[in-house]
């Protein structure tokens, strides 16, 4: 009979051969997008020089002329667009990271909280995380600002705390460092420690895993990262004066002040944001396996260091892809404080830049494109953290 | 979607005005296919647009919507208006959401060469000042150096308020809100020292404030901010009709024609009160409406005086002085070229 290399498999033709029409399909569906894109760029730009509206991005060369009352770059009202808008997007990676921080401090706790066997702690927890997010973002922040506001005293009547620190309506007035030659040292035993710190932690664990002792890294951290650099500003003979704020006139001179916006904004996300990840902790905790908490417990340990070495390790897994859209909220939900005249991104940059030159499209573009670059980064490291502690399958 | 599809017949009714003869108005001819005027109008500023609790509008401004819809119908209520905050308020204008922005905007070069957009007008002369409580003991805006001060977002009063301060060798502290609502209540309970926005502005918020005699006006106008109506660049006609109509009102001030006598003062023999109200020449028809556009208008507001009156005079919580928005033969510099 006729073997099988007789038989040879038929070849469909072009048409039909399913490779041949996906690679046709797929080139046909991108030139379409490609072309859509491009009609609709064509169409804008033309309707924009028909009706006389100005394009390009030339206005970031001109001068701002209007003020910011919180900027961590030197500007002055002389200063560029261009200067503005990185002055508004270092505000807001400053307050998206400090959030993420206090947010996801907030988040663990809370959401442990709410799974203690303590009756008035869990139950706490519970009102915390039910009432903070079933209210719309935006009213608590106004209730933060101006609920905070309220309680604050005038400038002239100022809370004294000590030391060179006012606490009035105007923001938490602080004395200011100002830098004498030999400071360097500092830093660099604060990074020395903190590598210090990283060295003995790795170390602690591979000893605990070998040998099941348990090393008080945490102690031994506080004490590099801390005490160190504090040693080191003694030996170096305090090289750091300050600058005392002085009440002169309407507000105090000198000093740096920290604005009651920038507080209330910090405080009302963290809390916000630090309730949904309450929820997303509990949830990953609760993913855990019982077993393995008995199991933890039977070998006598408390309960402390169950969830430390145990259960949250096991729990990160389910945590890390929620915890990251929820950082990714965070950051977007900082662009609510306009209403509140903190100036962060889109406040100064959508806000007053796009009304004093009117370019909404090369503003709104630039905008989008700069929020999207911060979250792409933020899912890139949270992605690379969740490799990192992801179940290693055989 | 209403929004959606208007934009696109304003998009399509360009591109084919664009091929057609100039004269034609595309503005005008989608208002009157939709039936009313869309009008961009303050969320809520006392005296100049502001809705009361049943969402009734009334207003310096909405009086002018009124009297654009009424010199086009014949009726005043022909207009829907649409609240739009400083900063959405020219994208609006520009992408074709509304028709006419009667929003208290300052009249500047760079807006009416930068964002498409043509004045028709300025019907309120207006200046930037100061509002600070009178507990400060401060008398004069000059004595505000090292002040913080609240201001509203995306306005000229931000620049302005800059420029002062630097002209004048002072330093600023400004707080920049995105509504005037967050902007007085933060001043009301002390986070600035100082307020600042247009006059009118400032007599308009302090009438709102829990103790308006705690609060005072500085004397210092700090700015020119002519204050008038805006259009969309490229339509003539819509433009003379909005400009026409402030003129017409202007014009029966001066003649002393009233929403209460508009009707006698057709029979009347001065050829200027004739060519106003449509008893002799075609100036109506010259614009795309009918001969009795300036009646219409000023039977549905009044005349400027009226208006002005009406919204921000002795009788409202504002007493605004008519000062230099009274008429050119009066005082004020409200001058109006002649119907002819």
């Amino acid at each position: 009979m006729s073997s099988p290399a007789d038989i040879a498999p038929s070849r469909p033709s072009a048409w039909n051969d399913p490779r041949v029409r996906g690679l046709v399909i797929q080139a046909v569906t991108l030139i379409a997008v490609i072309a859509a894109g491009a009609y609709l760029v064509h169409n804008t730009a033309e309707n924009l020089a028909r009706q006389k509206i100005a394009s390009g991005f030339g206005f970031l060369g001109s001068t701002a002329g209007f003020d910011i009352s919180m900027h961590l770059i030197p500007y002055t009202v002389q200063s560029t667009y261009a200067v503005a808008f990185v002055v508004g997007l270092l505000n807001t990676l400053l307050v998206a990271v400090i959030g993420v921080v206090l947010a996801t401090a907030i988040g663990f706790v809370m959401g442990i909280a709410r799974l203690s066997p303590n009756w008035i702690v869990s139950r706490l927890a519970a009102v915390y995380i039910e009432t903070v997010r079933n209210v719309p973002l935006l009213l608590q922040l106004f209730f933060w600002y101006f609920a905070v506001l309220a309680a604050m005293p005038a400038p002239r009547q100022s809370l004294e705390l000590g030391a060179g620190f006012f606490l009035n309506i105007r923001g938490l007035q602080v004395p200011s460092p100002i830098l004498e030659p030999g400071f360097w040292l500092i830093p660099l035993t604060l990074l020395t420690g903190i590598a210090a710190t990283v060295v003995l932690a790795k170390w602690a664990k591979r000893r605990r895993e070998a040998t099941g002792q348990i090393f008080p890294t945490a102690w031994a951290g506080l004490g590099l990262i801390v005490g160190a650099p504090i040693v080191m500003t003694l030996l170096a003979g305090v090289p750091i004066a300050f600058e005392l704020p002085v009440l002169q006139g309407f507000n105090f001179q000198g000093g740096a002040v920290l604005l009651p916006e920038f507080v209330a904004l910090l405080v009302g996300l963290s809390v916000y944001t630090g309730s949904f990840i309450a929820e997303i902790v509990r949830a990953g905790i609760q993913a855990v396996s019982h077993g393995q908490t008995e199991a933890a417990y039977a070998l006598g340990l408390t309960r402390g260091r169950t969830l430390r070495l145990v259960v949250v390790p096991q729990a990160l897994r389910v945590i890390i892809p929620p915890l990251t859209s929820q950082y990714l909220n965070l950051t977007k939900n900082s662009s609510l404080a306009v209403a509140i005249a903190y100036p962060d991104l889109v406040s100064v940059f959508a806000g007053t830049v796009l009304n004093q030159t009117g370019q909404a499209v090369e503003v709104i573009l630039i905008t989008m494109a700069v929020y999207l670059a911060i979250s792409l980064t933020i899912s890139l490291a949270m992605n690379v953290y969740n490799r990192h502690v992801r179940l290693v399958e055989r | 979607m209403r929004r959606f599809e208007l934009v696109m017949a304003a998009a399509a009714a360009i591109t084919v005005a664009g091929a057609a003869d100039a004269m034609a108005g595309p503005t005008l001819d989608a208002v009157k296919a939709k039936g009313f005027v869309q009008c961009g109008v303050n969320t809520g500023l006392a005296g100049f647009g502001s809705p009361d609790s049943a969402g009734n509008w009334s207003g310096f401004d909405i009086d002018y919507c009124r009297a654009v819809a009424a010199a086009i119908f014949g009726d005043g209520t022909k207009v829907k208006f649409t609240p739009l905050t400083a900063k959405e308020r020219f994208t609006a204008l520009q992408s074709g959401e509304v028709d006419l922005l009667a929003r208290n905007t300052t009249w500047t070069m760079s807006r009416d060469t930068q964002l498409g957009l043509d004045f028709a007008g300025v019907n309120y002369y207006d200046g930037q000042g100061f509002m600070v409580k009178s507990s400060l003991g401060v008398k004069s805006a000059l004595e505000l150096s090292g002040a913080t001060v609240c201001v509203q977002t995306g306005t000229t009063t931000e620049l302005n308020l800059a420029d002062y301060f630097r002209a004048n060798n002072m330093q600023l502290n400004a707080v920049v809100f995105e509504k005037s609502d967050e902007t007085v209540a933060a001043y009301d309970q002390g986070r600035c020292d100082a307020f600042t926005t247009d006059a009118s502005g400032l007599y308009a918020e302090r009438s709102k404030l829990a103790n308006p005699a705690d609060h005072i006006v500085l004397p210092e106008i700090i700015s020119k901010e002519p204050l008038g109506p805006a259009v969309r660049q490229g339509d003539d006609e819509w433009h003379n009709i909005v400009s026409w109509t402030h003129y017409a009102l202007i014009n029966a001030e001066e003649l002393g024609v009233t929403q209460a006598n508009v009707e006698e003062m057709k029979a009347s023999e001065n050829p200027d009160i004739r060519r106003l109200l449509g008893v002799e020449g075609d100036f109506g028809p010259m614009m795309g409406l009918g001969n009795d556009w300036a009646v219409n208008a000023i039977k549905a507001v009044g005349n400027y005086g009226e208006v002005f009156e009406r919204n921000l005079g002795a009788n409202t919580p504002l007493q605004i002085a008519r000062g230099m928005n009274a008429l050119w033969n009066k005082g004020g510099i409200q001058y109006a070229p002649p119907v002819r």
